[in-house]
């Protein structure tokens, strides 16, 4: 059986084409946006419960901070439940 | 099932693609439907490593063909009679369900999964940052009253955190916003550039600061973009940040 390497258990080292400095003006470092750009630009590892669905629990998540957009990265389905789909991802 | 959802938010909503092909790892309940000893289990799980068949499950919202995906490893945890606590690490698009019964066919007992609980999704796992909902309500009522970053940084990362496992190419300030109106990256434009990329391969390119610019499809490996003086490098896919908060360099 030939073994397939998990993408976490790839090394990549970084290579430098040319030497380049970044002017503080603009943008930010990802750790230090401020507000509201801290929400804009993030992203939240959730916990699922097993009743609700993805969907429902990305709704709620939606109410509570106010705001217009937000989507889940690979579904899980509630553990119980009658009829419905099954997603992959 | 329940575990690492990661959820978007705003404009990082556009990461969910790369997400959504992200490798997954789960652990879970085998209940098996007969006795059957340890070794046989072992020997006939570890045959489902590697490249696997699957046909996605009749209620599946996906096209009931055969299709390929990869079992990274799966290891048995513990053996209690006919529970049987495993750990899988796998392709997106695999159904573990399925899997398990599979598995279940493969020894002869038949099979069903019991529990599933995934533990990660790409880059996010149970270690990095993990909360409830009940964190995310608590936290967020603590920001409103104190309006103190922290509190919002306990719940929120960046969306930088999901491309982890994308090679990266950075790029100079001056090549930022020809990306954000959607320009593919030439090579002057270029810093540094990870080991491995091969052309046809999804890359993420970054600010030097760290930030996301895009998604796109490299057009040659590292050792050709190293070498290059000009040309077309990386074929952006997908603009993730928004135009204007660098500088037009540009025409």
């Amino acid at each position: 059986m030939q073994e397939i390497r998990a993408p976490w258990d790839i090394k990549r080292e970084l290579l430098v084409k040319s030497e380049d400095e970044t002017d503080p003006k603009y943008g930010h470092k990802p750790e230090e946006r401020p507000y509201p750009e801290i929400i804009r630009f993030g992203v939240i590892n959730l916990d699922k419960p097993s009743g609700p669905s993805s969907h429902e629990v990305t709704a709620w998540i939606k109410r509570i901070l106010g705001i217009e957009h937000a989507g889940h990265g690979g579904t899980l389905e509630p553990t119980y439940r009658s009829a419905g789909v099954e997603t992959p991802r | 099932m329940t575990g690492v959802l990661p959820i978007a938010l705003e404009e990082a909503t556009k990461v969910i693609q790369a997400l959504l092909k992200a490798g997954k790892e789960y652990v879970g309940i085998m209940k098996l439907h007969e006795d059957v000893p340890e070794v046989r289990i072992r020997e006939v799980s570890s045959e489902f490593q590697g490249k696997i068949y699957q046909r996605p499950p009749f209620r599946a919202s996906v096209k009931r063909t055969l299709r390929v995906r990869a079992i990274y490893y799966f290891e048995i945890l513990e053996v209690e009679g006919r529970n049987i606590l495993f750990k899988v690490g796998c392709e997106a698009g695999t159904y573990i369900r399925k899997l398990i019964h599979d598995i279940g066919k493969a020894l002869g007992c038949g099979a069903h999964m019991q529990e599933l609980r995934r533990i990660r999704a790409g880059p996010l796992t149970e270690d990095s940052g993990l909360v409830t909902l009940h964190d995310v309500l608590y936290l967020y009522g603590r920001w409103k009253e104190t309006r103190e970053i922290g509190f919002l940084r306990r719940f929120i990362m960046p969306m930088e955190k999901t491309l982890e496992f994308l090679p990266k190419v950075f790029i100079k300030d001056s090549a930022v916003d020809a990306i954000c109106h959607g320009a593919h990256l030439t090579a002057p434009g270029i810093t540094y550039i990870e080991t491995g990329i091969k052309p046809m391969d999804t890359v993420a390119i970054f600010t030097l600061k760290g930030e996301a610019v895009a998604l796109g499809r490299a057009e040659v490996s590292t050792e050709e973009m190293l070498k290059a003086t000009h040309g077309i490098m990386v074929k952006t896919e997908r603009v993730l940040m928004p135009r204007g908060i660098y500088p037009k360099m540009w025409r």
